[in-house]
């Protein structure tokens, strides 16, 4: 990868931040309204992986493998995704507020979902996680030509996710409002603010590689998003193929971002936050940027879904509550600091 | 690198920025761009660059139609200086150089050895090395122009496009850059302001809304009455007697309303 002065040696962040990861993982499994003992979590994993043999509790167990293990790994894909996503959308649109809500993806997948929970659309055949794929991809879609019509530059692609961010917000309230029994809308309310609680291994086969997918788009990206430092223009005489990069990597945030919400609905300000802070401890190359954000990213999201757990005993605050409780006064942080650069 | 262009232009929207412009420029040449405030020398560069949609004409890099050469292809034969750079990363001096060596890595060849001394020479070069790891936004006007002419040289084109790079040096550093650029071993194409400055191209071609109305040596190009009818202004040949070259003294020309 590339080497230069404002790029950190990897030892110093990346073997760390992956033993963190790990226990982050564990954490994630160990806490909880019945904590369960770390060595009980690990023959229950040795167990199910490797038919260890380990004597352990069913019921713990069950917890253990077919609740809290995906969920964790759910909450570790969704924040490296999201947090890959705000990279790639804050480099490509070159604006520092960009966040992979910013296109209307969000909204979008809302409306889906609330169209095939409250309207039947699909007529049983869609779940709510597709139908949320489904408006999310549709919003983006209606995003990205209104931006093409309007000339194409970044500064339309933001207006242009607004006015989309506005229209299926609306859509959204206009179905619940005109559609939803009570007992429906508050159930949707507590999706829309983002819940781990459905999250099954089912859902690693989806989460898991278009994570994967989605990081190795951006890596191989990383040398674009450094040349865009200096606007399209300066990209292109670089000799990046700025049309090309834009639709790769652009199609890879809605592709993670829309996954993610149709997973465990909106979940904001980690795509926001997690590349700024990390532009903070590893510099603003992206080779070094990308893995370290996609690292914080999953490890923040486990973070935020413990306290979302444990935070009112008995009950589960929705974890989009609990990453803007502590995304807001971070990006608050984060614009003070970069107040006393300048 | 020879360079042919055959006409070219632009347009926005209806008004047409860049009309009919052809040159054939030799390899090795140092080709100044001139003209008044709008006559059309960014937009000309832009045009040899290839970054503008919906251009018209084409132009022959060493006989190769441009059109027909991927970006990156294009970038190891061409580096561009606009006239203003901006970024909000918080990239040092070193970082912006090292954007130069962006077209010729890969993930097969990743940032090397050779890489980085290439680096280090740009930054030598333009005098900046001892400021490489200080931040962009830390930066004068002239220094930032400085980096990024670094940053063009170590793309280590065969065709250096300059528009107005002595923009913001003081005078120190603008005969340094001028120096440079005519012992740089390449074709370079530059937009001159100053027009004692453009004396020193081997060639110069005058833009007037939009349109090339003269191309040849300075001496040539440059009289007193092209003077006056494209930059409007009264010039008076000078003779300097450290070396004999011509300079010009400009006054105020009084217009007319019409």
């Amino acid at each position: 990868m590339a080497a230069g002065s404002s790029l950190r040696p990897f030892a110093l962040w990346g073997l760390p931040g992956c033993c963190l990861l790990v226990a982050a993982v564990l954490a994630g499994v160990v806490v909880g309204e019945l904590p369960l003992p770390v060595d009980t979590v690990m023959a229950v994993i040795g167990n199910n992986l490797w038919n260890a043999g380990h004597a352990v509790d069913p019921i713990d167990g069950g917890i253990i493998w077919n609740y809290r293990l995906p969920r964790t790994l759910i909450a570790a894909a969704c924040g490296a995704g999201l947090a890959l996503s705000g990279v790639v959308l804050q480099s490509i649109v070159r604006n520092a507020l960009a966040d992979p809500y910013l296109l209307g993806v969000s909204a979008g997948a809302s409306t889906g979902a609330v169209a095939v929970t409250i309207l039947g659309v699909g007529g049983g055949l869609l779940g709510i996680s597709a139908g949320a794929f489904v408006g999310a991809s549709l919003a983006f879609v209606l995003v990205a030509i209104l931006a093409h019509a309007s000339g194409g530059g970044s500064a339309q692609l933001v207006l242009a996710g607004i006015a989309g961010s506005q229209l299926f917000n609306a859509l959204t309230s206009f179905i619940i409002a005109k559609s939803a029994s009570a007992e429906q809308a508050r159930g949707i309310m507590f999706w829309l603010l983002g819940n781990l609680s459905g999250a099954r291994w089912d859902d690693i086969g989806l989460a898991v590689p278009v994570v994967a997918v989605g990081f190795v788009i951006c890596l191989w990206c990383v040398r674009a998003m450094d040349a865009f430092s200096f606007g399209v223009s300066s990209a292109a005489s670089l000799g990046v193929a700025v049309r090309k990069v834009q639709i790769v990597l652009i199609g890879a945030a809605t592709l993670m971002t829309a996954s993610m919400v149709s997973l465990v609905g909106s979940i904001s300000f980690v795509g926001l936050v997690i590349p700024h802070a990390m532009r903070f401890l590893v510099g603003p190359r992206h080779a070094r940027l990308v893995p370290a954000s996609a690292l914080a990213g999953a490890i923040f999201m486990i973070a935020a879904d413990v306290a979302s757990r444990i935070l009112i005993p008995g009950q589960v605050v929705p974890i989009g509550v609990v990453t803007a409780l502590v995304g807001a006064p971070g990006f608050a942080l984060i614009l003070l600091q970069k107040r006393r650069q300048l | 690198m020879r360079v042919v262009a055959n006409d070219l232009g632009w347009s926005a929207g209806t008004k047409s920025i860049v009309n009919g412009v052809s040159m054939e420029i030799n390899a090795g040449e140092t080709f100044g761009l001139i003209g008044p405030n709008g006559s059309g020398k960014s937009t000309l560069l832009k045009l040899i660059a290839g970054l503008l949609p919906r251009a018209r004409g084409s132009v022959l890099l060493d006989g190769k139609p441009a059109h027909e050469l991927s970006r990156r292809e294009i970038a190891r034969r061409m580096a561009f200086v606009e006239q203003h750079a901006e970024t909000s990363e918080a990239l040092t001096v070193r970082d912006v150089v090292e954007l130069g060596r962006t077209p010729w890595l890969s993930s097969l060849a990743p940032f090397g050895q050779e890489d980085r001394s290439i680096v280090q020479n740009a930054l030598h070069t333009v005098g900046m090395n001892s400021m490489a790891e200080n931040r962009w936004d830390t930066l004068s006007g002239g220094e930032r122009q400085r980096v990024q002419i670094a940053r063009a040289l170590a793309q280590r084109p065969r065709l250096l496009l300059l528009d107005e790079p002595t923009n913001h040096l003081d005078i120190h550093h603008q005969l340094a850059l001028l120096r440079l650029i005519g012992h740089l071993p390449v074709t370079v194409i530059v937009a001159v302001h100053d027009l004692n400055q453009a004396m020193g191209c081997d060639r110069l071609a005058i833009m007037e809304r939009g349109e090339m109305v003269a191309c040849g040596p300075p001496g040539e190009v440059l009289t007193p009455e092209r003077l006056a009818s494209v930059f409007r202004v009264n010039a008076t040949p000078l003779r300097d007697p450290a070396d004999n070259a011509t300079v010009f003294r400009f006054h105020h020309m009084e217009i007319s309303a019409s």
